[in-house]
């Protein structure tokens, strides 16, 4: 490795690397602007010029490698000559409205030009001015601050790998813009806030309520997805005012989703509760908590001596931290219901005896992108995780294959090797056509799977994804929520694991919520006590039983079962036939009132501590950000009150990190046995039939009660079409011509645009789930009917 | 609306193809665009960027920006006939700032405008390369260098609408 001088410090760099990099990692400060570490090098800024020995010029310190012996003045007369003339062509074009600039306070222009900048122009002449362009809901644009670094550009091409943004004209008349009106639609759009050295892009929701300077900067991890993606809260006044990525290079990186970013925005919305609330005699009562939690103790005692305490379940949301889950199962098994589950969105529960600890990607989720295969069962990447389509991205960009099983041929901003999309959302077909042409490969014999994969025929593509396994080195197949919410979950299991054994690849799953690997860890399931131990005596209901059995009481943590469930209208049938449901919940829902009877004001991820596991099983605590709102109270002391007014033993926790070592401890380390899936039932298909199966998707923006309440979020397409999805070939054979169809599933019928999209496979119809409009229609994976109006 | 491209249209971008290797079809950006250009009288619409996109499987903003960059790309409607003046250094050494006026007053347009009879559009241009025979013009595909007032009432008397050279 070269060593070089910079300032007169001897340094060892790394061979290849720039002068940047090396002045960087040793706290040596060189001004910039276009550089940024993980976007590609334009060396279009010339702020970082410094002095080289023996070079004739200042160099570029972002594009000149380091050579041994060289060196370097980052300071020098020469450097700063150089740094400072840079600065005053900088700022030339740059007008001068630091005070209405949502920047002001953190701009790197108005830091560097402090230090770098003279204190009065010699420029007289007209500056430039460029148009704002309205680039959606989430971006801000005040262009004429534009200082033509082109790092938003590099990002959309290099990072998040739609390239919408441009740089247009040239020369002075060199704007950044969108080809023609458009909006950027990039699921980490926000980014490009960050990454603006200027105001020329700001947060929309968050500009002009607050200066840098006025913030307080927390640190907590975001509430929505399973990567847990490392944030900072900043909040004024014990208000929250924003979110920010926070830079851990083995998870996010130096990003955050959109959703991460700007689902903060809800947190004050007019459908957050203030105060407990119980519905007496139809009429809504506001209460103090004590009544309120001694009025549950009541009615739960009194329907569990009633009726038994098998009549009362839990449903939890898979974003409820770690300490919620715990202290929930805890308190419903001492009233003695094991009736406890946060599977919003699975409906196939057999062989869940067999599960793993817990659900996950069974890797670091940095190691994704060192794989040489991925084969992605189910799942919309981008619109579900997108981090880890990020880094499935960063995959393909190094070589890596990406195959895919697909009930809809959703676009990816990566290279696809295969493809495999699925007809009448058959996920187990398309898996099952895969596993035999690796059977027909195998040297191994595998007697009963061969007989049940008796009649498949493997197509072409299906043969040629069984050669790319068989070949590939490092290798997992990735299940998503298409795969986790299919009616033949088990199967898709099976399978997915036979295709390992026959071809080494490692299986993952990419979990609902921020917590679902911790709901599992803390006993959130029926069957299962904390760290995985198995009920004694008979277990208790899954969610789909939970709804089929149409229990007495149902308990909700953070949960909206009509929009979060995946039988949305099942579910709320349930909760209405009930005769006492509560709800601990950070919103009040409209359309709940007729089946809650008690609204228990739940503090959000903000405003409670507590701790999330993340799909690489890593235990991530957080703390509150903000004072509780209002009258709501973290989810953790609520359930620890219920234990205590309901006389559940051992239930004195006096902090949040107490009930995580109670935690730890009941969890100890957890032995259990794995039993492989594959080897379970025949596989069965459905008919290849006329049928039209629904794709019931969850829209990026529709995933938790707080996503869905964001309004910038709720206006940007990710929010969900409203209406129906199919292809020309079925729209023809249906001889559907209207803009509008008649949707008909089951007794359930309603009127639905009808949008033409050839990511359709035939006799599939995609309509979103999640939706408040489309609730009562059933879930995914049911017979439609359509017609004309 | 995305525009259809041409038979013509697509026989002569494939040529072009062949020239570069096959996953560098964006090398053969400038040439779609000016296929189409000429196709459609001079300018490019919003559909032909969008058709070019598609054919060199490119991001529709990546052909605009190249769109723009260039000057020989108009992305409005323009005149029969283009006079793309240069205001570089050597013709402005040699009077061209006075063939400028000459022609702004004589067509009564500024930069960038059309005349009312759509027959000309006046653009000004860097360097068109034709130092040697400063003050330069270029109308169409054709150079005219060494201009003179004089010279350009000719040259644009043979462009001009018959009618109007008649007095009409």
């Amino acid at each position: 490795m070269p060593f070089i001088e910079i300032n007169g410090k001897k340094i060892e760099a790394e061979a290849g690397s720039m002068i940047i990099e090396v002045a960087d990692c040793s706290n040596i400060q060189i001004p910039r602007f276009c550089y940024h570490k993980k976007l590609s090098i334009a060396a279009s800024c010339r702020m970082c010029l410094v002095e080289v020995e023996r070079a004739p010029k200042p160099l570029p310190a972002c594009a000149t490698p380091v050579t041994e012996g060289m060196k370097v003045w980052t300071r020098s007369p020469k450097a700063l000559l150089a740094q400072k003339a840079v600065m005053e062509f900088l700022l030339i074009n740059h007008p001068l409205d630091c005070p209405i600039c949502d920047q002001g306070g953190e701009c790197e222009l108005q830091d560097l030009s402090m230090g770098y900048g003279q204190d009065a122009s010699r420029y007289t002449e007209g500056k430039r001015v460029v148009k704002d362009k309205n680039i959606g809901s989430l971006i801000a644009t005040d262009l004429t601050r534009c200082i033509q670094c082109t790092r938003c550009v590099r990002f959309g091409t290099e990072v998040a790998g739609i390239r919408e943004l441009g740089a247009t004209g040239r020369g002075e008349c060199l704007e950044i813009g969108t080809f023609i009106e458009q909006s950027v639609s990039s699921e980490l759009s926000g980014n490009m806030i960050d990454l603006c050295p200027v105001g020329a892009l700001t947060s929309k929701p968050y500009r002009f309520t607050a200066r840098g300077w006025e913030l307080k900067q927390t640190p907590s991890i975001a509430p929505h997805d399973c990567v847990g993606s490392h944030i900072y809260v900043h909040t004024r006044r014990n208000q929250v005012m924003r979110v920010v990525p926070r830079e851990n290079e083995s998870i996010n990186e130096a990003w955050v989703s959109d959703r991460d970013r700007f689902s903060y925005e809800a947190l004050y919305h007019s459908d957050r509760l203030t105060q407990p609330k119980i519905k007496l005699k139809g009429e809504w009562q506001t209460v103090s908590w004590q009544i309120a939690l001694e009025y549950i103790a009541n009615r739960l005692s009194q329907i569990g001596s009633q009726h038994g305490a098998n009549a009362i379940g839990a449903l939890l949301s898979p974003n409820a931290t770690l300490e919620e889950g715990y202290l929930l199962q805890k308190w419903m098994r001492g009233l003695g219901s094991h009736s406890i589950d946060h599977r919003l969105r699975q409906s196939d529960f057999r062989h869940q005896e067999g599960a793993p600890l817990f659900p996950g990607l069974g890797l670091p989720i940095n190691e994704l992108e060192q794989q040489s295969l991925v084969l992605l069962v189910g799942s919309d990447i981008r619109k579900e995780q997108p981090i880890i389509g990020l880094k499935l991205r960063k995959m393909a960009l190094a070589g890596g294959k990406a195959l895919v099983v697909n009930p809809v041929d959703v676009p990816f901003n990566f290279d696809i090797a295969l493809k495999s999309i699925v007809c009448q959302g058959n996920l187990v077909l398309g898996l099952a056509k895969i596993a035999k042409a690796l059977l027909n490969q195998s040297e191994i014999h595998f007697a009963k799977e061969a007989a049940w994969l008796a009649s498949i025929e493997p197509e072409a593509v299906d043969i040629q994804m069984a050669n790319l396994l068989r070949a590939s080195g490092k290798k997992m197949i990735v299940m998503g929520a298409l795969a986790a919410s299919h009616p033949a979950f088990s199967q898709i299991k099976a399978l997915t694991q036979l295709i390992s054994e026959l071809s080494g690849a490692k299986v993952g799953i990419l979990t609902d919520g921020s917590n679902s690997a911790g709901a599992w860890l803390s006993g959130c399931i029926p069957h299962r006590l904390p760290g995985g131990k198995s009920v004694q005596g008979e277990a208790g209901f899954t969610i789909a039983e939970m709804f089929e059995k149409a229990l007495k009481a149902y308990v909700l943590v953070n949960v909206e079962p009509h929009l979060d469930c995946i039988e949305g209208a099942k579910a709320r049938r349930a909760l209405e036939q009930a005769e006492f449901v509560v709800a601990i919940n950070t919103f009040e829902s409209p359309s709940l009132q007729k089946a809650v009877d008690v609204w228990l004001p739940l503090a959000p991820f903000s405003e409670t501590s507590g701790t999330l596991v993340n799909t690489e099983g890593q235990w991530q605590s957080f703390v509150a950000v903000a004072n509780p709102f209002e009258e709501s109270r973290p989810g953790w002391k609520i359930l620890r009150v219920l234990g205590n007014v309901c006389d559940i033993p051992d239930f004195d926790y006096e902090t949040c990190e107490d009930v995580l070592a109670a935690l730890r401890l009941e969890i100890g380390t957890p032995e259990l046995t794995v039993i492989k899936p594959f080897c379970v039932d025949p596989i069965e298909y459905l008919a290849n039939t006329d049928e039209i199966i629904r794709i019931a998707p969850i829209p990026l923006y529709a995933s938790d009660g707080l996503v869905r309440r964001a309004p910038a979020l709720q206006q940007t397409k990710d929010a969900g079409f409203r209406g129906l999805q199919i292809n020309r070939t079925l729209a023809t054979r249906l001889n559907l011509v209207g803009e509008a169809v008649r949707v008909q599933c089951e007794d359930c019928v309603m009127q639905l645009p009808l949008l033409i999209d050839e990511q359709m496979p035939d006799n599939t119809a995609m309509i979103f789930s999640g939706l408040e409009d489309t609730v009562s229609l059933g879930g995914p994976y049911s017979v439609l009917k359509l017609e004309n109006i | 609306m995305t525009v259809i491209l041409s038979l013509k249209a697509k026989q002569s971008i494939d040529a072009w193809l062949l020239k570069y290797p096959i996953d560098q079809k964006q090398s053969c950006v400038i040439h779609a665009l000016k296929v189409l250009q000429d196709e459609n009288g001079g300018w490019l619409t919003e559909g032909a960027i969008e058709a070019v996109a598609a054919y060199l499987a490119m991001p529709k903003i990546a052909v605009y920006e190249v769109a723009t960059f260039y000057s020989m790309f108009e992305l409005q409607p323009i005149g029969k006939h283009k006079i793309s003046v240069c205001t570089n250094i050597a013709c402005l050494l040699n009077n061209g700032d006075k063939i400028v006026q000459h022609l702004k007053k004589r067509l009564n347009i500024e930069w960038g405008e059309t005349t009312q009879d759509g027959c000309f559009t006046l653009k000004e241009v860097e360097c068109l390369a034709a130092c040697d025979g400063a003050p330069a013009m270029q109308i169409g595909q054709i150079y005219y260098e060494n201009l003179t007032p004089e010279r350009i009432d000719d040259i644009l008397a043979t462009l001009e609408p018959k009618e109007i050279k008649d007095g009409k």
